[in-house]
């Protein structure tokens, strides 16, 4: 190559990676298949996760002192209907949670089943995926306890929490938000069916009667407005398919990082 | 830079038969492929950064915080008199900054973000889809950069090229090096051949410091590793400690990616450049003809 051509091959590459830069940014991130290669590192970083982990490595625990003094009421404040505005009014003594699906034997806990049970107390850190974080104290009911009562058919591998907020307004009902964890997340001695935060009765708006806690997950995964969990092999035929109403909208259903 | 020379050609020069230029292999394969891929992920991963920044544009220390407690950054948009003016506050100051920072036009149209579309990647908001990209190029990053570690070691790179000798360490020569940098006078001849002190303690400071330094407070964000590895939120003081300094430490690359590539320019962009894609670079000699 002569110097001429090689400074020419410079400029040529220079001004096209900045044409590139400039204007196919976007059309790249539209791009179907660039998005599944960009994607599939979400597989990846789940792995890398889960052998860093193992199954029972703990989420950092904080002290009472720690709390912090605001947590944000995200996503939905109040769900709406007439269905829960009557739960609400009745101090959920109506509210019934439903666990079926791939189990030996469904169960229909209220309220005040659920609070007879062995609680777990833990003060954690929740980590939203838009950047902010806040420290609170959540009771709840192991969720490991509730499905080990249950029993599981050999075939389950997915919990999906159907929840009673829509947080997205559709004529389908796809707007409706849920969220799905694997059975290592399910089992994990953190994972907790929280219906006191803070030492008071979990209000509206985090999610009253009962939220999940997935500690080593982010914020997104800590379903609030719980009916009904459902033991799956999959959840592709669920809404979107995704597995939860954020991951249907794109952000990742491994919410570990 | 090896050191070993193997003059490609020896072109003398028309006028002067005294000055001839020799070509030195300065890059190796691994180091120009490492360098370019890493233009690549540095810039999709600063462009993805400033989208994940925009969902959440305050900066706090600590374990936690959100809207209500102190930030010491914030970018934002607010009304003055009636007008809407972008702003960026830290501590007691506020500097406005409609246009570029807060409040800037989207299609057209005046919007409340804090970095531009022309400084996110995708240009318009998309959280995900940033984070998609963040991630995925984070992993290309830390390959890339691994890769290049077990070289630079492997061939002796480090210690031939970058390790900083006793006497290059003395305050005058140190003194004079920032100089002949002040007067834009860079090493020619001989001397060339050789990085000098300050691009030493640069390039230690952005490969040992700077680009560590991202990968933990990155790392420090993730609830996962925070588990995984919970010395993390002690080492950085918490998640939004880790995710301020994330954002520093960017800052600071972002500085040095300007100080090198004028560097680059000024001293001699053509032959940097090719010594960065070709391998090969120039030196000029003033000796007689062999």
């Amino acid at each position: 190559m002569t110097d001429l051509t090689r400074r020419r091959f410079l400029i040529g590459s220079a001004l096209g990676v900045s044409a590139l830069a400039l204007s196919g940014c976007d059309r790249l991130e539209q791009n179907p298949e660039v998005g599944g290669v960009i994607r599939s590192a979400e597989k990846l970083t789940m792995r890398a996760q889960r052998l860093l982990l193992g199954r029972d490595a703990l989420a950092r625990e904080f002290a009472e002192t720690d709390i912090s003094p605001a947590f944000r009421v995200n996503g939905t404040s109040a769900p709406d209907g007439e269905a829960y505005a009557q739960l609400v009014e009745g101090n959920f003594a109506n509210w019934r949670l439903k666990i079926d699906g791939l189990v030996d034997r469904p169960l229909e806990l209220s309220l005040a089943d659920l609070k007879k049970l062995p609680a777990r107390t833990q003060i954690t850190c929740h980590d939203c995926v838009e950047g902010w974080s806040a420290i609170a104290k959540w009771t709840g009911v192991p969720l490991g306890s509730l499905l080990a009562a249950t029993g599981l058919k050999p075939s389950a591998r997915f919990a999906v929490f159907h929840c009673a907020d829509e947080l997205e307004k559709t004529l389908d009902g796809s707007g409706r938000y849920y969220e799905s964890i694997d059975l290592i997340d399910a089992f994990h001695p953190q994972t907790i069916l929280a219906y006191r935060m803070n030492d008071r009765d979990l209000s509206v708006g985090h999610g009253a009667p009962l939220r999940l806690r997935v500690e080593r997950q982010l914020g997104y995964k800590q379903a609030k407005y719980i009916m009904h969990i459902e033991i799956v092999d999959s959840f592709a035929a669920l809404w979107g398919g995704k597995g939860g109403f954020w991951e249907d909208r794109g952000y990742e259903w491994y919410a570990g990082i | 830079m090896n050191q070993e020379t193997r003059p490609l050609r020896s072109t003398p020069l028309q006028s002067t038969p005294r000055r001839r230029t020799i070509f030195i292999r300065r890059h190796t394969v691994v180091t120009r492929l490492s360098h370019w891929l890493n233009v690549v992920c540095l810039s999709f991963l600063i462009l993805s950064g400033l989208q994940i920044f925009n969902a959440y544009p305050r900066l706090h220390w600590g374990q936690y915080g959100m809207d209500s407690d102190p930030a010491f950054l914030t970018i934002g948009a607010s009304e003055n008199h009636g007008m809407p003016q972008g702003f960026v506050k830290t501590g007691s100051g506020t500097i406005p900054t409609t246009g570029v920072l807060g409040l800037s036009k989207v299609e057209g149209e005046w919007a409340s973000r804090a970095f531009p579309t022309w400084l996110t990647f995708p240009s318009y908001q998309d959280l995900a889809a940033g984070r998609n990209w963040h991630f995925f190029f984070a992993w290309v990053f830390v390959i890339n950069g691994l890769i290049y570690l077990g070289h630079g070691v492997l061939s002796g790179h480090f210690r031939r090229d970058l390790a900083v000798r006793r006497h290059e360490l003395a305050p005058r020569h140190i003194w004079r090096e920032i100089l002949d940098h002040a007067r834009l006078r860079f090493p020619a001849g001989e001397a060339a051949r050789h990085y000098n002190v300050l691009q030493k303690l640069t390039y230690i400071g952005v490969i040992a410091g700077l680009l560590p330094l991202m990968i933990l407070t990155g790392l420090t964000l993730s609830p996962g590793m925070d588990a995984a590895f919970p010395s993390l939120l002690d080492i950085f003081g918490g998640r939004q400690s880790a995710r301020s300094l994330h954002f520093i430490t960017a800052s600071l690359l972002v500085v040095f990616v300007i100080v090198h590539v004028a560097m680059v320019i000024l001293s001699g962009p053509w032959n940097n450049l090719r010594s960065m894609v070709t391998g090969r670079y120039a030196i000029r000699r003033k000796e007689p003809d062999a």
